[in-house]
């Protein structure tokens, strides 16, 4: 128990504190969402901060996903599965059936759990989500694909092979594709759903310095299993079960010393 | 130990002891499942080779030109294959220009865009098209198609497109019956789509939603995801898919020999009548003798090579399902 207390301490000391003076980019009032008859989120307030990382953590099962899932309305592929409530991305809700989703979801970028390169080469991968919402000369297309590769950490390990099929990349480069596709379009808030639950060690690594740099430019949120990860790269949590939000606050209060004891618990790994 | 091996004892006395079937009769198994396996083989090497035996007085007759020469004359026993070897290739890729599109409209219908609730129902009614046997085809494209298809389609695109250059000619009817290669074609299109889009949404389905997901999740649309995503990702087993469409669409018989008109001549429009390898086959083999026969051989050779070299492509293709 001490121990592990040692450890996150001295892992929340990595990141940067969390800046709560910093604006709400994305605000969610009295979410519920349903898959058919089930409810899997009940009644979510949380605020996202610009330019911070956001972690959510719970047990498998507890919404978090689910949470991620509909700030770029992908839930919405699946007719028995809806959301009500507001999520208000810089004051505008986007569940509003005015909104357009594709639009929305080149403002909100997301990665999945596990990479997911699209069946052309390194290169098209990113100049494929430029050229669906901007109409660019060939050398500016050239220039916005290295400027995504070289903020995913990839451009020295792929500058070589952009014309060779996205696939002949490993895992954890695939997964740094994934991230410089989402980053090429120039989004508002990028998503992470475990992006590194398929991934060795040091691709894990190379992931999570990654994502400390992007801070600067994106707001960013991130689903992870591991609470390790979370207290290294996020400056704020929010702990959820059965589908409710138990906590959210900085990182560092919430595992040097949260309010609620459900979060203490499941931070020193009594349950989940 | 001692007193695991008493109760094991006590217990042999109880149940009664299994007899083992001799070892001899696992060896009767072995032999009996691998004569099974083979009887197949040998009758498969059995049928190309009485083929081959068959054709080859054809083959010797006429050399390449059996294969080359449009004659096919059964009162001077003069027979070539061209005739009717352009007509199975025509047919088969009138079939697959026309079913191909379908069965991917489907595949991706039913995959991507179908409601729960009407999948089933579409699912059903395409699996159905295949159970309809192929005479049944037949019967209903000549007494009810081919007479519709002359009186809406040809008599009126013949008009119109009478004298033109190059499109007055695969397009005009000279005798509007309704009977011919594109009749042809579109009846095979209809009995091929349901297994193509069968297996094209089998391959569909085997990819993993995540990389749909992340194609949505950049702003896809649905179009744009299927085009530069899902059909990429399917790749070459969609090709094989429609390869095996084709094996089936060369090698029908009964339903084109119903509609294709089963001349013999070799004619610029696909409103004209032609005949397939199969048409050819099944109209003339109850009355061939002599050489008639052997060329008849000799075609059902050639149409067995061209399918059997589809099929195994096909196969090759379709095993070879990237996922992701």
């Amino acid at each position: 128990m001490s121990t592990i207390a040692l450890n996150t301490s001295s892992a929340v000391g990595k990141a940067a504190a969390g800046n709560a003076e910093a604006p709400v980019r994305i605000a969610v009032r009295d979410l519920n969402f349903y898959y058919g008859d089930f409810r899997g989120l009940k009644d979510i307030n949380l605020d996202f901060y610009d330019r911070q990382v956001t972690a959510l953590i719970g047990p498998s099962g507890c919404g978090k996903s689910t949470l991620l899932r509909t700030f770029n309305r992908i839930y919405s592929l699946y007719p028995e599965q809806r959301a009500d409530g507001e999520i208000l991305l810089d004051g505008q809700n986007i569940l509003s059936p005015s909104i357009d989703v594709n639009e929305l979801r080149a403002r909100v970028g997301m990665v999945f759990q596990k990479p997911t390169p699209f069946p052309m080469s390194i290169y098209d991968n990113i100049a494929f989500g430029i050229k669906l919402y901007e109409r660019l000369p060939k050398s500016e297309l050239d220039g916005r694909v290295e400027e995504a590769l070289r903020k995913a950490a990839l451009w020295d390990e792929a500058k070589d092979k952009l014309r060779q099929s996205g696939m002949s990349l490993s895992g954890g480069q695939q997964q740094r594709l994934c991230i410089a596709r989402t980053i090429a379009q120039k989004p508002e808030v990028i998503l992470l759903d475990e992006p590194t639950s398929a991934l060795d060690p040091i691709s894990t690594g190379k992931i999570e310095e990654l994502i400390e740099q992007l801070r600067s430019e994106f707001t960013i949120v991130i689903v992870t299993h591991n609470m390790q990860q979370a207290a290294r790269i996020s400056q704020f949590t929010a702990f959820m079960y059965l589908g409710e939000l138990v906590e959210f606050g900085p990182t560092t209060k919430m595992f040097m010393n949260p309010a609620k004891k459900q979060t203490q618990d499941y931070i020193t790994g009594r349950f989940g | 130990m001692v007193a695991l091996s008493q109760e094991r004892l006590v217990t042999s006395a109880d149940a009664p002891a299994r007899r083992s079937p001799p070892p001899s009769f696992d060896r009767l198994f072995r032999l009996a499942s691998l004569a099974s396996a083979l009887l197949v083989l040998i009758v498969l090497l059995g049928i190309i080779g009485s083929m081959i035996y068959g054709g080859m007085p054809a083959f010797r007759e006429f050399g390449f030109g059996f294969i080359t020469s449009t004659v096919w004359n059964v009162n001077e026993d003069q027979y070539g294959a061209w005739v009717a070897i352009v007509g199975t290739l025509t047919t088969a890729l009138i079939a697959l220009v026309i079913g191909v599109p379908l069965s991917l409209g489907i595949a991706i219908f039913l995959t991507q865009l179908c409601p729960p609730w009407l999948k089933r129902p579409v699912a059903t009614t395409i699996e159905l098209l295949a159970a309809v046997p192929s005479i049944i085809y037949g019967m209903w494209g000549l007494f009810v198609f081919a007479p519709l298809f002359a009186n809406y389609v040809q008599i009126p695109v013949s008009n119109i497109v009478e004298g033109m250059p190059m499109i007055g000619t695969i397009l005009y009817a000279r005798t509007p019956s309704g009977v011919g290669i594109l009749t042809a074609g579109i009846i095979l299109a209809i009995m091929i789509i349901p297994f193509i889009a069968s297996i094209a949404r089998d391959i569909l389905d085997q990819i993993p939603s995540v990389l749909r997901e992340s194609a949505y999740g950049i702003g896809c649309t649905t179009w744009e995801v299927v085009r530069n995503v899902l059909l990429p990702q399917a790749g070459v087993s969609i090709i094989g898919a429609v390869m095996l469409g084709l094996g089936r669409a060369l090698g029908e018989t009964m339903a084109v020999t119903f509609v294709v008109g089963n001349a013999n001549r070799l004619s610029g429009s696909l409103f004209d009548p032609g005949s397939t390898i199969a048409s050819r086959i099944a109209n003339e083999f109850n009355e061939a003798i002599g050489l008639q026969l052997n060329a008849l051989m000799g075609l059902g050779c050639i149409l067995f090579l061209v399918t059997f070299t589809v099929l195994v492509l096909a196969r090759i293709l379709v095993s070879r399902v990237k996922v992701g």
